[in-house]
């Protein structure tokens, strides 16, 4: 308890900057994946099963929440990198 | 049956990997003096495509190509639902711990989870805590894969259980024994592949001796409405149950010890961006297409009793025989991908963890160490691959079970200790080591006495309950030392 706070005293790596903001990021992505696979889900499946639509054959929940959602988030996951994270060196000595 | 024609891709298909395993065990011999890091972390070499791919592979196990499979056909499309939590894994994992985590462990030169937990925390509780439910949980994990491989050899060729498990696990202990990190990774990646040819040979095949989608999915109706909602029959994936699997399959995936040492094990930045990219799209592909087999698979092949044998039944039905023997290779190489990577980790916890850390700390620097050091980490994978081999000769029943219980202990005993190390700088020993000991009791308490809690999966409150005695134990005692913070950060 006797310690004083130490986090301002010392140059943080400023790599981590970019690092902290890339995991939010992806945070973020797994929350909007999150919002569409439930959305579509029960959006569309929990009504009676005599009413459902369908695309390609299967239910319209599923086609859109599971299959849809698949090929949105792999490209999205490549929107993010592309556009969105950046290309940092991550061995020590690249520091300066 | 025609088993010659079943066997043959799979005899080709081992050849490769033992291959594989000659060309890694020629890099160590060259590695010299970096023995540890080239044998255990194949001296952080990992490009993209290999990275996705063992990134995948070491997730994807006999319960996402055998036991989960088996389970759709009985829960319908709502199963495939839940399968699909497992999208984000691939870019979850690696950007969680991202960048960060690559930095610091080139910072401190860790090898393993525990190297990372021993730096941060300084604290052999922490450590030896780490290392054992680390050994004890792969150890019951790998029985469980082992098993899962041998049946599935068993259904598929008529080669009786032990003769099959015997091909399997000398093929698996002897190239990751001879190979280490390098031969894990660079086998996980042509298994990534047959994996991904396998299911969609399966669900070509499955669609059409079904007449076409349409037709399938009336088949499933008729025979119960329930099979292509949401919920399953009598409501069996519930909400609570379902949303639970995104902490269990989704956001508990960060502390897989199997899975984060891939996140330190990269080249570059680039490396890690195409991995998350590809991973995505490998590990949505998988699971789609396999517990949609498993699903639909019941308007074809209807009345198969046991779940784990759907598979291989499936396949001989609809596949001809040598490309059901290409197909049966894909859960064949998730089963030994997965446990590869537990196996060299075992073996890393052993000898890196506390072998050189508790009772041999001079053998790296001392003459001649640098053999004996080899010797040792050969010795070890070997011998615990023939465990776990003796142990599933035996074999108990339920691989799912003992599979999942493995795992949610894992992310009770990891999933803190490393996100929190890694992001507040408060995070100490007490906090870590509490927690751990908290988790992991706590876990396998709920796992006998309650099995769902508010109908979710136990692995909610044993998570929340580790998160809080995590915050409060660090809280209540010293922060961590300034060096620590300088090493960290700095």
């Amino acid at each position: 308890m006797t310690q004083k706070r130490t986090g301002k005293e010392f140059k943080e790596d400023k790599r981590y900057t970019q690092a902290n903001k890339e995991a939010l990021i992806a945070i973020g992505l797994f929350i909007l994946n999150f919002i569409w696979w439930y959305g579509f889900a029960y959006g569309l499946g929990a009504r009676p099963v005599e009413e459902y639509t369908y695309v390609m054959g299967l239910p319209a929940w599923f086609f859109y929440s599971c299959v849809a959602g698949f090929v949105v988030f792999s490209f999205a996951s490549w929107f993010m990198v592309k556009f969105l994270f950046k290309d940092i060196p991550l061995d020590d000595n690249a520091e300066q | 049956m025609n088993n010659t024609a079943v066997l043959l891709p799979m005899i080709v298909y081992l050849g490769i990997i033992y291959w594989l395993a000659v060309y890694t065990s020629k890099l160590i011999a060259k590695s010299g003096g970096g023995f540890v890091q080239e044998y255990f972390l194949g001296s952080r070499g990992m490009g993209g495509f290999v990275l996705a791919m063992t990134l995948v592979a070491t997730y994807t196990s006999a319960s996402s190509f055998i036991g989960g499979p088996g389970v759709a056909y009985n829960m319908g499309l709502g199963w495939v639902l839940l399968a699909m939590i497992q999208l984000p894994t691939a870019f979850l994992t690696l950007g969680v711990l991202g960048k960060k985590f690559a930095i610091v462990s080139r910072k401190i030169n860790a090898v393993t989870i525990n190297d990372f937990l021993w730096e941060r925390y300084q604290n052999r509780g922490v450590v030896i805590l780490g290392s054992v439910s680390l050994i004890l949980f792969f150890v019951a994990a790998m029985v469980a894969q082992f098993i899962g491989g041998a049946r599935l050899f068993e259904a598929a060729t008529g080669v009786s259980y032990n003769v099959g498990l015997a091909i399997f696990a000398v093929t698996v202990i002897v190239y990751t024994t001879a190979g280490g990190f390098r031969a894990v990774v660079l086998t996980d990646a042509v298994q990534g592949i047959v994996m991904v040819i396998g299911t969609l040979a399966l669900l070509v095949g499955i669609v059409n001796y079904g007449g076409g989608m349409t037709n399938i999915i009336n088949t499933l109706k008729a025979a119960d409405p329930a099979l292509i909602t949401p919920f399953g029959p009598g409501n069996f994936v519930s909400k609570p149950y379902i949303l639970s699997f995104w902490v269990l399959v989704g956001f508990g995936v960060i502390g897989l010890p199997h899975t984060a040492v891939r996140c330190m094990g990269y080249k570059d930045s680039k490396s890690m961006h195409r991995a998350m990219v590809v991973g995505t799209f490998v590990i949505g592909f998988l699971m789609l297409g396999m517990h949609l087999a498993g699903a639909l698979g019941r308007a074809v092949l209807p009345g198969v009793t046991v779940g784990d044998l759907l598979m291989p039944q499936l396949t001989l039905k609809i596949l001809p025989p040598v490309i059901a023997g290409l197909f049966l290779a894909g859960p064949l190489a998730a089963i030994m991908s997965t446990i590869d990577s537990q196996l060299i980790l075992a073996s890393a916890a052993i000898v890196k963890d506390l072998y050189l850390n508790y009772i041999n700390p001079g053998i790296e620097t001392a003459q001649g160490g640098s053999k004996r050091l080899q010797r040792i980490s050969f010795y070890s994978t070997a011998l615990i691959g023939i465990i776990v081999f003796l142990a599933a000769i035996k074999p108990p029943e339920l691989i799912v079970w003992l599979n999942l219980f493995a795992f949610g202990g894992l992310e009770a005993a990891f999933l803190w200790p490393v996100i929190l190390g890694l992001y507040w700088k408060r995070a100490n020993a007490a906090g870590a080591l509490a927690s751990m000991a908290v988790g992991i009791t706590a876990y396998i308490y709920f796992d006998r006495m309650i099995k769902r809690f508010m109908g979710m999966h136990i692995i909610v409150p044993v998570l929340a309950i580790a998160l809080v005695v995590f915050v409060a134990a660090s809280l209540m005692t010293r922060e961590p030392e300034e060096g620590i913070i300088q090493k960290f950060w700095g």
